[in-house]
């Protein structure tokens, strides 16, 4: 019954990502790339993989796909036309990806019976800790270290856009994102979705302890209204040097820390929460790195300072 | 009851996907970006529209049924904005080389 139009997404799928690889145009693969996030999002909802689905949507679409027009932008058309890889590169290339393709392959044809599945002892624990979604336990309880360690990455990310900036422009603002005319649909468009995006922003993460949602999603959807503001030039980008900026740039993994540090004391040991009190924790840490994520989000797409500091 | 709600339903996201398969044509066979868009904007306004109605009488409670309304209007305002830019850039002489 449901098989058909499965079999057309999978389809689509594939046509979007062999589009995108063999498109031209760097930016005609970009926005291939885009559509291959939204359909693979789509796919994720049919695995009823809800949390996947919407970070699939909001950050791979999204963001990544944003944060890639805006490096276009800056890169320019492509010049070296016609130069192909050496054979020998392309033959290379080509048997590495079959290699992965039959791998892959060979997983899907012969899957190991009985499936090997975490998922009953990640269910064992969720009453302790209080939390009705998994896929947040998941994240923010026994696989705390690797959430961590993701958003210190989102800032490292950012401190190497900023290390691009030429020196005498250190700590000014980065470049303004408006179009080059104004545009009256595009102001009217900021002024009415934000308010609107800001719920369903903290919506998401509030919702993360139980259903589908979390920082992440949040934390981008906040990101893209305040883009949305800045690219109808209702705001400028903030200065790299405040002090508040990189205060909130910091804020979820110092957050995040002090909790895991605190752990030694409190609980049983590093990132550890204590019996009773994991709940209320895990949505403090959550809704301090979602300020965080969509702060850094948002200096990512803005990029290192154009302008030189007032 | 339940049939006529069923009957209303199937009516309406008929109704809908005829829009969507009707804009989906005109995107596809209209001569330039302005009818194009049009073709776009009335899948997007009137098929969504008419399948959001038609989902409405299969919602559990008035909750689920108030954020598809509010999904509808989100997409109406998206999209609306959108081709708005679209057409602004292209009377402008579409992109720049």
């Amino acid at each position: 019954m449901s098989l058909l139009p499965d079999l057309a997404l999978v389809l689509l799928i594939l046509i979007a990502a062999v589009w995108t690889v063999s498109a031209r145009d760097r930016r005609d693969s970009v926005i291939g790339f885009i559509v291959v996030g939204l359909l693979l999002s789509l796919a994720w909802i049919r695995l009823n993989s809800v949390d996947v689905a919407l970070t699939e949507a909001a950050v791979g679409g999204g963001a990544t796909g944003l944060l890639l027009l805006r490096a276009c932008a800056r890169l320019g058309p492509i010049e070296a036309e016609g130069v192909k890889p050496q054979v020998p590169l392309r033959i290379l290339t080509g048997v590495l990806c079959s290699v992965v393709a039959a791998a892959l392959a060979a997983v899907v044809l012969f899957p190991i019976e009985p499936a090997p599945t975490l998922a009953p002892a990640a269910a064992a624990h969720m009453g302790e800790i209080g939390l009705g979604n998994p896929v947040t336990v998941v994240l923010l309880a026994y696989r705390a270290l690797d959430t961590l360690l993701e958003k210190v990455v989102l800032v490292l990310a950012l401190i190497g856009v900023w290390a691009l900036t030429p020196d005498p422009l250190w700590g000014g603002a980065p470049g303004s994102l408006r179009a080059q005319q104004s545009s009256g649909p595009l102001t009217f468009l900021a002024q009415v979705l934000p308010p609107i995006g800001v719920v369903i922003g903290v919506y998401l993460i509030w919702n993360g302890a139980d259903r589908p949602g979390g920082t992440f999603q949040g934390g981008t959807v906040l990101a893209a209204m305040w883009l949305l503001v800045m690219m109808a030039d209702l705001r400028e980008p903030p200065e790299i040097r405040l002090h508040k900026l990189r205060l909130l740039v910091v804020l979820g993994p110092m957050v995040f820390l002090t909790v895991g540090f605190a752990g030694f004391w409190i609980a049983d040991g590093f990132l550890s929460y204590p019996s009773g009190f994991a709940k209320p924790i895990i949505v403090l840490v959550e809704a301090a790195l979602a300020l965080s994520i969509a702060v850094i989000l948002g200096m990512l797409v803005a990029g290192p300072a154009a302008r030189p500091p007032r | 009851m339940s049939l006529l709600a069923d009957i209303f339903t199937i009516t309406a996201v008929s109704a809908g996907m005829f829009f969507f398969l009707a804009g989906t044509v005109g995107l596809l066979r209209f001569p330039d970006t302005l009818t194009r868009l049009h073709a776009l904007t009335k899948a997007d306004n009137l098929g969504f529209g008419l399948i959001v109605l038609g989902l409405l009488p299969q919602s559990p409670d008035v909750a689920s049924g108030l954020k598809l309304v509010v999904v509808w209007l989100l997409v109406q305002l998206a999209g609306a904005s959108a081709s708005q830019l679209i057409a602004q850039f292209a009377s402008k002489g579409g992109p720049p080389a």
